[in-house]
């Protein structure tokens, strides 16, 4: 439509932004975005670039040049710039993308539900009384409120998939190293990736395909070469084996509506010619507690930066430069970000760092060799996001846990570093409203273009009713 | 062997909170005592996981020294930075004194 001239960049920006005053008081979406950038940028767009001219939300944990990026943290509310692009947010800009608006997440990206935001509570268009998930929430809200063509979250135990499961949107969790990770707040540095939340299979293969690819500035991103994800999409599903994990389905936790759209979803693809194989993954148990162990170690360490020297919140009483650090962290962070510094202190502390972290380091290897294994035998695997869907707003405040073992069929992906997309399946129905189901599909390290075509194939047989 | 294996999982909050620099009221302890009991039973299930003669992974993907040529490139702009700092004085960051005179 930007190529035929029958619409413009700033049109484009413009239909945003007037989205995105109907409907944001509502649904909490974005933190902030800055109309007049965004048009300036839009008017200033070169079309014959992959993105040119269309606008791009951020998760608000990505730095963009001049852009905030809070977190959703109290420490970087006010007054916080970046002074530097992050790769993806370089990256974007080249492929000729407007970065339009910052959206809400669990604060430093630690939660699911979106809850966990010091700032804002983002609301499921779907159904405003319930979460839109997390820790990506915002992201997916916007874009499934159509207040965003497309946006890019970050996930590190399934803060992708998981709210674009919820917000009935494709939400893609790249292999880990596919895309660089530089400029992105750290959480759980061995475990965080950025992908694409959007509307389609083929829209998150075209923003990946902008993302991907090395990073001198992040050794941790691989030099392996980035494919024509675009080019692969519409090879179909027939002879493609289909792993489904005996523990996910196995669950007692499984909710039984999700159960059934999931099912019904693979008997459609089998019908297409795919086959389904019962694959096993024991280790699949021992997950969340090794999430739980892992990502918290990091993230105690990574924000360990945050002490009031060089950004965000000051609190000095003048007692000196501890208690500084002290009531700055004490003040900037909320509950959820406080009980993962002390529990990550715990498990990395001297006496138990072998009963836990090394343990959980060990137990982490079993479960990257179970899905190596898996895969030998079948070419993805497929299975639901979250055992239930999109709950009450409030319903957990209490109990952090219960959120936690929700975790459980996202979080090995990251474990494993094998990358992961969730792709629309229809509704289960809660108290009047429909709520959405998200169809996971698991490839291994680097077969993004194998996910991407199983879901394509998946979202066509969808759409063809 | 120093750590125990079995028996409740115990944490001192306060003790573990102060080691990260961090203040806590007396009603975040109470509440987080508490929190941790449920989470530290879920994470202590890993004692029954057998994990003999396996290696721990610290990285999904390998992580390799990459070599380069040093060149000089562009660092951050010390204006954009220093507008970050809660407190600047002579193009520097201040803070509170560190050092006994």
């Amino acid at each position: 439509m930007l190529l035929d001239g029958e619409t413009t960049p700033r049109e484009i920006v413009e239909s945003v932004a007037t989205a995105i005053s109907a409907d944001d008081d509502t649904i909490g979406g974005y933190l902030s975005s800055d109309f007049e950038r965004a048009v300036m940028e839009a008017e200033a767009a070169d079309l014959s670039l992959p993105l040119g001219g269309i606008p791009i939300a951020l998760k608000d944990n990505i730095n963009a040049l001049e852009h905030p990026c809070s977190c959703a943290s109290r420490f970087l509310e006010s007054g916080y710039l970046s002074p530097y692009d992050a790769t993806v947010s370089a990256m974007l800009k080249e492929a000729g993308a407007v970065l339009y608006g910052r959206t809400n997440l669990d604060e430093f990206a630690m939660g699911s539900s979106t809850e966990n935001s010091a700032l804002k509570q983002t609301r499921n268009p779907h159904d405003t009384s319930r979460i839109p998930g997390g820790s990506s929430g915002g992201s997916a809200a916007v874009v499934a409120a159509d207040m965003a063509v497309a946006a890019l979250g970050s996930d590190t135990g399934g803060s992708i998939r998981q709210p674009a499961s919820h917000c009935g949107v494709v939400g893609l969790k790249p292999s880990y190293g596919r895309v660089s990770r530089y400029g992105l707040v750290a959480f759980a540095s061995s475990l965080d990736q950025i992908g694409p939340v959007t509307k389609t299979v083929e829209d998150a293969a075209l923003l990946l395909q902008a993302i991907a690819g090395n990073d001198p500035k992040d050794s941790t991103c691989l030099p392996a070469e980035v494919p024509d994800y675009a080019s692969a999409l519409d090879e179909g599903i027939a002879g493609m084996r289909i792993g489904l994990p005996r523990e996910f389905f196995a669950d007692e936790a499984l909710d039984s509506g999700v159960r059934s759209r999931v099912e019904e979803a693979l008997g459609a693809l089998e019908g297409q010619g795919a086959e389904l194989v019962e694959i096993s993954l024991p280790s699949t148990a021992y997950a969340v507690a090794v999430y739980y162990i892992l990502a918290p170690a990091e993230a105690s360490s990574n924000l360990s930066r945050y002490d009031g020297v060089r950004y965000g919140k000051r609190i000095d009483n003048g007692d000196g430069i501890i208690s500084m650090y002290r009531d700055s962290r004490a003040e900037g962070f909320g509950p959820e970000v406080k009980r993962r510094i002390i529990l990550g202190t715990y498990v990395l502390s001297s006496g138990y760092s072998g009963k836990y972290y090394l343990k959980a380091q060990k137990a982490r290897t079993l479960i990257q060799e179970e899905y190596k294994e898996a895969f030998k035998n079948v070419d993805v695997i497929m299975g639901p996001v979250s055992p239930t869907p999109a709950r009450k707003i409030g319903e957990h405040s209490e109990s952090p846990l219960e959120d936690y073992l929700a975790d459980v069929y996202t979080i090995s992906a990251n474990l494993a570093g094998i990358c992961g997309i969730s792709v629309p399946c229809g509704t289960v129905e809660r108290e009047g409203s429909q709520l959405p189901v998200g169809l996971q599909i698991l490839g291994p390290h680097l077969a993004e273009s194998r996910i991407l075509r199983a879901g394509r194939a998946w979202e066509q047989l969808r759409d063809a009713g | 062997m120093s750590e125990r294996e079995s028996g409740p999982p115990e944490i001192d909050v306060r003790y573990t909170a102060d080691l990260a620099r961090l203040s806590l009221t007396d009603e975040e302890v109470a509440c987080f005592q508490r929190q941790f009991g449920d989470i530290l039973e879920l994470v202590g299930t890993l004692a029954t996981l057998d994990v003999k003669g396996v290696e721990p992974t610290a990285h999904p993907a390998p992580v390799l020294d990459i070599m380069r040529e040093d060149e000089v490139e562009p660092g951050l702009l010390g204006g954009q930075v220093l507008e970050n700092a809660p407190d600047n004085a002579l193009s520097q960051i201040r803070v509170p004194k560190v050092v006994d005179a």
